[in-house]
C-alpha cells in the first residue's frame, strides 16, 4: 500500500469522501448529472443503502487514509425510506464531531447533509462549499502524520532496546 | 447454464469494462487511459473499453470474456447502478457467474456528466474503478429473495385518472379499492363543459365510465374517504383509510332525492362546491346530477339538526332541533343516520396507484389582474361551469350582474411561467383558453380577445384546432395583460379595461371588456406534500411528485410498487392522463401477475462472536431483530430485515453482516477512492 502516502504537496487538492444513501442522496447526485449541473471534481462518492449504514468508523478509516473530509448524505428527516435510519446517523454525527476535535481534526472536515432525490441542485452546491471549506482548512495528511509518528516510535524503541541491551546483566 | 460455483481460494479473476456512452463519457473521461490503469491492478485479468456496453454485443463481450478467462468478478464502468445494474447483473448470470459478484461504478452521473475538466474526470474515473477493484474480491454469491404479492390493488384518487386505472385493473380481474375524497368521483374532468380538440362534452364520455366504476363487481369504491396510514412494503402494504360521516347508509340511500326536496330549506342557500360557489344548494344534497355512487350527503356545518360548530375532535354534535322533513320524505329506506360517525378501514394491498391530481392557481395571487377584486374577472374553471348545461346558470353564460358578455377577454399564463409565482408551463392552458374562446363565441356571439406570451398547441390534432379557432374570428393578441382596471369612463357598468402590449406590433392596447377570463395554471395538490411522507414518495421541485426516470419509468416511483397516473406527477391533458393511467395500470399488473416480488439480498445477519449486548435490537424500524435467551445471541428475522444497515453500523463487536454492503467492502472502496492515481 505504499502508493496510499504518496502525496504530492505541492498540486494538493481536497479529496473528499462521500457516503450517501441510495434513496435521496445518491438519486440526487444521478439527477446532477442528468441535468448537466457542474460541481468540483474533488468528490468520491460510495453508496450505502441508508445514511444509518455510515459507521463512523468509515469516517475516521477515510479521513486516515487520506481524505480531506468526509461528506454523509441522507434523505431529509420524516422522509427516511427506512423510516429512521438518518436520525441515527445524525446522533452518531454529533458525537463523531466532537471526537474529530479531541483527536486534533477539524470538525468542519465533516460534513451531514439530508438532500433529496430532487434536489440535484442541493449536491452541487454542497459539494461545492465543501470543496471551498476543505481548502481554506488545507491538507489533513493525516496518513503522513501517521508515518511521523511511527518514525517517532520507532526511535522511541530503539532507544529502549539499546539501553535494555546495555543493561542487561552478562551471563 | 451451469451456474459457476466459485471454488474455495479459488483465485480472484478480474473483468473490467469502461464504456463510452458514446460520447457521454468519452468526451469527458480518457475511456483509454482508465482502461490501461486498472489492466495492471491486481487480480485484474481483462480491462477493455467499448462505445456502448449496455448494447447487446456490449454484454456479449462480457459473457465471451465469462467463458473464455473463467472470470469470477465483473467491474462496469458506466452509468449510474441505478439504471443498469440490473441488465450487467443478467448478462453475467446469462454466462453463468452468480449476479452479485458484478459491481458497477458511476462514471456518467457522477462524472462525466458533471465535470468539464478532462484530467480531473479521468483521475477521478480512475480513482472510482480502483475503489470497485479492491471492492469486488470481498463480493459472495448471493440468491435474491422471493416474496409473494398481494393482488389487490389501491388506487388514490377519483378523477379521469383513477376511474380509468381502476377499471382497467377491474376488467383484467384484479381486486382495486378507489379512494376519493369528495363525496362523489369524477373529479376535475366532471367539471368541464367540452374537451379540446374535439369538443367532445366531457361528461357524455366520462359518466358512462363513472357508472362502470359505480357497479363493477371487482371495484370497492370509497368515496368522501381519505388515505390516513400506509405502512408496509411492495407485495404488502397495509393501509388506513377513514370514511368520513355523511350522515346517509350508502346502502340504503337510492339516490331519488326526495329528501333533498323535502328539507326545510325551500330554495337552495349555500354555495355548491362542486360550482365552485357559483351555484348554491341545499343542507342535505347531490353533488351533482350523475354522480357516483348516486347518494345524497348532510353538510353538518349547516344542517338545522346538527349544533353549529365542530367538536374538538372534529365531530359534530346532533341538536335534533329540526322537523327533520328529509327523514319523514326517506320513510321506510331508513337511510338518513344523524348519529353516523367516521369509519376507520384497514386494508391490504399489493400495490398502489396515486392519481391525486391537482389543484388550479388561485388567481388571488396576481392582484393586478383583479381576480376577487372586480365581480366581472372569472377564473377558467369558474367559466366551464358557466357554459356548462348542467352547470348554475343552465349553461348559460351570464355575469353577476345578470348580462351577457359582449366582449371578452381571455387571459392565458395565469400564474404560470412567471418568477414571481410559478415557474412551469401548465401545458393545457394554451389549449383550454382556445376552448373557452370558441364556446364563448357560440354560446354569446362576443367577441373573444386571448392574451398569450406564446400560443402552445403540441400534440395531435392540436395545432389544426389552434388554426380552426384563429379562423373563427377569435382576436389573438401576442401580449402578457399588465393590468385589469374598471372604466373610468363608466363605473357603474363593471366594463373593465385590459391593458397589454402588443409584442407582434409594439402598441400598448387598452381594450374596454365586459368579462375577463384568468386561464389558472395547475399547481400540485395543496396536501402534496403530506401525502408524499405518507406514501414515502418524492417530489420535484415544484412539489408533483416524481416519478423514477422521467423517460423510461414514468409511471413508476421510487418506492417500489407505487405507481403515478394523472396530474399529480405533472400538468398534462386529458388523453395523456388516460394513456398514463393505463400504463400505471399495466405496470400494477405486471407485478401482480407475476406472483412474487425479487429483493434485493442485502440484508443482515448476526455472527457467532455476538457479545448479546442487545445495542442493536431497539434501532430497527422493522423489529426484525430478536434476542435468542438460551444462545445469549441477537438474531434477525431475514424476512423483516430490509437492509438499511442500521444495526451493522451500531453493533460494537462488528458482529452483524450486511450482505452486499459488508464492512470489508466499503473500506476497501474508501482505500481504492483514495489510492494514488498515476496522473
Amino acid at each position: 500500500m505504499s502508493d496510499l502516502t504518496k502525496t504530492n504537496d505541492k498540486h494538493w487538492t481536497p479529496r473528499i469522501v462521500a457516503l450517501f444513501c441510495n434513496w435521496c442522496t445518491y438519486t440526487a447526485a444521478d439527477l446532477a448529472g442528468v441535468s448537466r449541473m457542474k460541481y468540483a471534481p474533488n468528490i468520491r462518492v460510495i453508496r450505502v443503502m441508508c445514511s444509518g449504514r455510515v459507521d463512523p468508523q468509515f469516517v475516521l478509516d477515510a479521513l486516515a487514509k487520506g481524505a480531506d473530509g468526509v461528506l454523509i448524505g441522507g434523505c431529509h428527516p420524516g422522509d427516511c425510506h427506512y423510516s429512521e435510519g438518518n436520525y441515527k446517523c445524525l446522533r452518531r454525527y454529533h458525537l463523531l464531531k466532537r471526537m474529530l476535535a479531541d483527536l486534533g481534526v477539524e470538525p468542519e472536515r465533516l460534513r451531514l447533509e439530508w438532500i433529496s432525490a430532487a434536489e440535484g441542485e442541493k449536491v452541487q452546491r454542497v459539494v461545492n462549499e465543501m470543496v471551498e471549506q476543505i481548502n481554506k482548512l488545507g491538507p489533513l495528511s493525516l496518513h503522513k502524520k501517521f508515518e511521523e509518528w511511527d518514525k517517532e516510535i520507532a526511535v522511541l524503541e530503539h532507544a529502549v532496546q539499546e539501553r535494555d541491551t546495555a543493561t542487561k546483566p552478562e551471563i | 447454464m451451469k451456474p459457476i460455483v466459485p471454488k474455495r481460494h479459488e483465485p480472484i479473476r478480474i473483468g473490467f469494462y469502461i464504456c463510452h456512452c458514446g460520447t457521454n463519457i468519452a468526451a469527458t473521461v480518457d475511456v483509454g487511459a482508465v482502461a490501461k490503469y486498472v489492466a495492471l491492478l491486481p487480480n485484474v485479468v481483462v480491462s477493455r473499453d467499448y462505445k456502448y456496453m449496455c448494447s447487446d454485443p456490449g454484454q456479449e463481450l462480457i459473457q465471451q470474456d465469462i467463458r473464455d478467462n473463467r472470470l469470477n468478478r465483473i467491474v462496469v464502468a458506466a452509468c449510474s447502478p441505478l439504471l443498469h445494474e440490473h441488465t450487467f447483473r443478467k448478462a453475467a448470470e446469462a454466462a453463468g457467474l452468480n449476479p452479485f459478484f458484478v459491481q458497477m461504478v458511476n462514471i456518467r452521473e457522477h462524472n462525466s456528466w458533471v465535470h468539464t475538466d478532462r484530467t480531473e474526470a479521468t483521475r477521478k474515473a480512475m480513482a472510482l474503478a480502483r475503489a470497485a477493484i479492491q471492492r469486488v474480491p470481498h463480493h459472495k454469491p448471493l440468491e435474491v429473495k422471493k416474496v409473494p404479492i398481494n393482488p389487490n390493488v389501491l388506487i388514490v384518487g377519483g378523477g379521469i385518472a383513477g376511474i380509468h386505472a381502476a377499471l382497467t385493473l377491474a376488467n383484467a380481474g384484479k381486486m382495486v379499492y378507489l379512494v376519493e375524497r369528495e363525496p362523489t368521483i369524477g373529479g376535475h374532468m366532471a367539471k368541464f363543459d367540452k374537451t379540446f380538440p374535439t369538443l367532445d362534452c366531457a361528461m357524455c364520455v366520462l359518466s358512462p365510465k363513472m357508472a362502470a366504476v359505480g357497479a363493477h363487481p371487482n371495484i370497492t369504491l370509497w368515496t368522501y374517504s381519505e388515505v390516513i396510514k400506509v405502512e408496509g412494503y411492495v407485495g404488502n402494504f397495509q393501509v388506513t383509510v377513514r370514511r368520513k360521516a355523511r350522515y346517509i347508509n350508502e346502502d340504503l340511500c337510492t339516490g331519488c332525492q326526495e329528501c333533498v326536496a323535502a328539507c326545510v330549506y325551500k330554495e337552495p342557500k349555500f354555495p355548491d362546491e362542486f360550482n365552485l360557489g357559483l351555484g348554491k344548494r341545499k343542507p342535505i344534497f347531490m353533488p351533482f346530477p350523475q354522480a357516483v355512487p348516486p347518494i345524497v350527503m348532510i353538510d353538518p356545518e349547516v344542517c338545522l339538526n346538527f349544533k353549529r360548530g365542530k367538536n374538538p375532535d372534529g365531530t359534530y354534535t346532533v341538536s335534533d332541533k329540526c322537523k327533520k322533513n328529509c327523514v319523514a320524505a326517506c320513510g321506510d329506506r331508513k337511510a338518513i343516520d344523524f348519529k353516523q360517525t367516521d369509519e376507520i378501514k384497514t386494508i391490504t394491498v399489493g400495490s398502489i396507484i396515486m392519481a391525486t391530481g391537482f389543484k388550479i392557481f388561485d388567481a388571488h395571487r396576481t392582484p393586478y389582474l383583479g381576480y376577487g377584486i372586480y365581480p366581472n374577472v372569472y377564473n377558467a374553471l369558474e367559466v366551464e361551469r358557466l357554459i356548462n348545461a348542467s352547470g348554475p346558470t343552465g349553461g348559460e353564460l351570464v355575469l353577476r350582474n345578470g348580462q351577457h358578455p359582449k366582449k371578452v377577454a381571455i387571459v392565458h399564463c395565469v400564474g404560470s411561467r412567471d418568477e414571481n409565482t410559478n415557474r412551469w408551463c401548465s401545458r393545457v392552458c394554451c389549449l383550454y383558453s382556445l376552448k373557452l374562446a370558441l364556446l364563448i363565441k357560440d354560446h354569446t356571439d362576443a367577441e373573444v380577445y386571448n392574451f398569450y406570451i406564446d400560443m402552445r398547441t403540441p400534440g395531435k390534432m392540436m395545432e389544426e384546432f389552434y388554426n380552426r379557432v384563429a379562423e373563427e374570428g377569435v382576436h389573438l393578441i401576442r401580449g402578457k395583460v399588465a393590468d385589469v382596471y374598471p372604466d373610468p369612463t363608466d363605473g357603474a357598468s363593471g366594463r373593465l379595461i385590459v391593458q397589454a402590449e402588443d409584442t407582434l406590433t409594439n402598441k400598448i392596447l387598452k381594450i374596454p371588456v365586459d368579462m375577463v377570463v384568468l386561464s389558472v395554471g395547475l399547481e400540485p395538490q395543496a396536501d402534496a406534500e403530506e401525502l408524499r411522507r405518507m406514501f414515502n414518495l418524492s417530489c420535484s421541485a415544484e412539489g408533483w411528485f416524481l416519478e423514477r426516470h422521467i423517460k423510461l419509468a414514468p409511471v413508476s416511483t421510487f418506492t417500489d410498487g407505487i405507481f403515478l397516473a394523472g396530474c399529480c406527477q405533472g400538468p398534462k391533458d386529458i388523453p395523456d392522463t388516460v394513456a398514463q393511467a393505463g400504463a400505471a395500470a399495466a405496470e400494477a399488473m405486471a407485478l401482480i401477475d407475476k406472483g412474487h416480488i425479487e429483493q434485493e439480498p442485502n440484508t443482515a445477519f448476526v455472527l457467532d462472536d455476538c457479545s448479546g449486548c442487545k445495542s442493536c435490537i431497539p434501532l430497527c424500524p422493522y423489529t426484525a431483530i430478536s434476542f435468542d435467551e438460551t444462545k445469549k445471541k441477537a438474531v434477525i428475522n431475514e424476512a423483516l430485515c430490509k437492509g438499511c444497515g442500521t444495526c451493522v453500523a451500531a453493533c460494537p463487536s462488528g458482529s452483524i453482516v450486511q450482505n452486499m454492503f459488508e464492512d470489508d467492502e466499503i473500506f476497501s472502496e474508501i482505500e481504492g477512492v483514495l489510492a494514488e492515481t498515476p496522473i
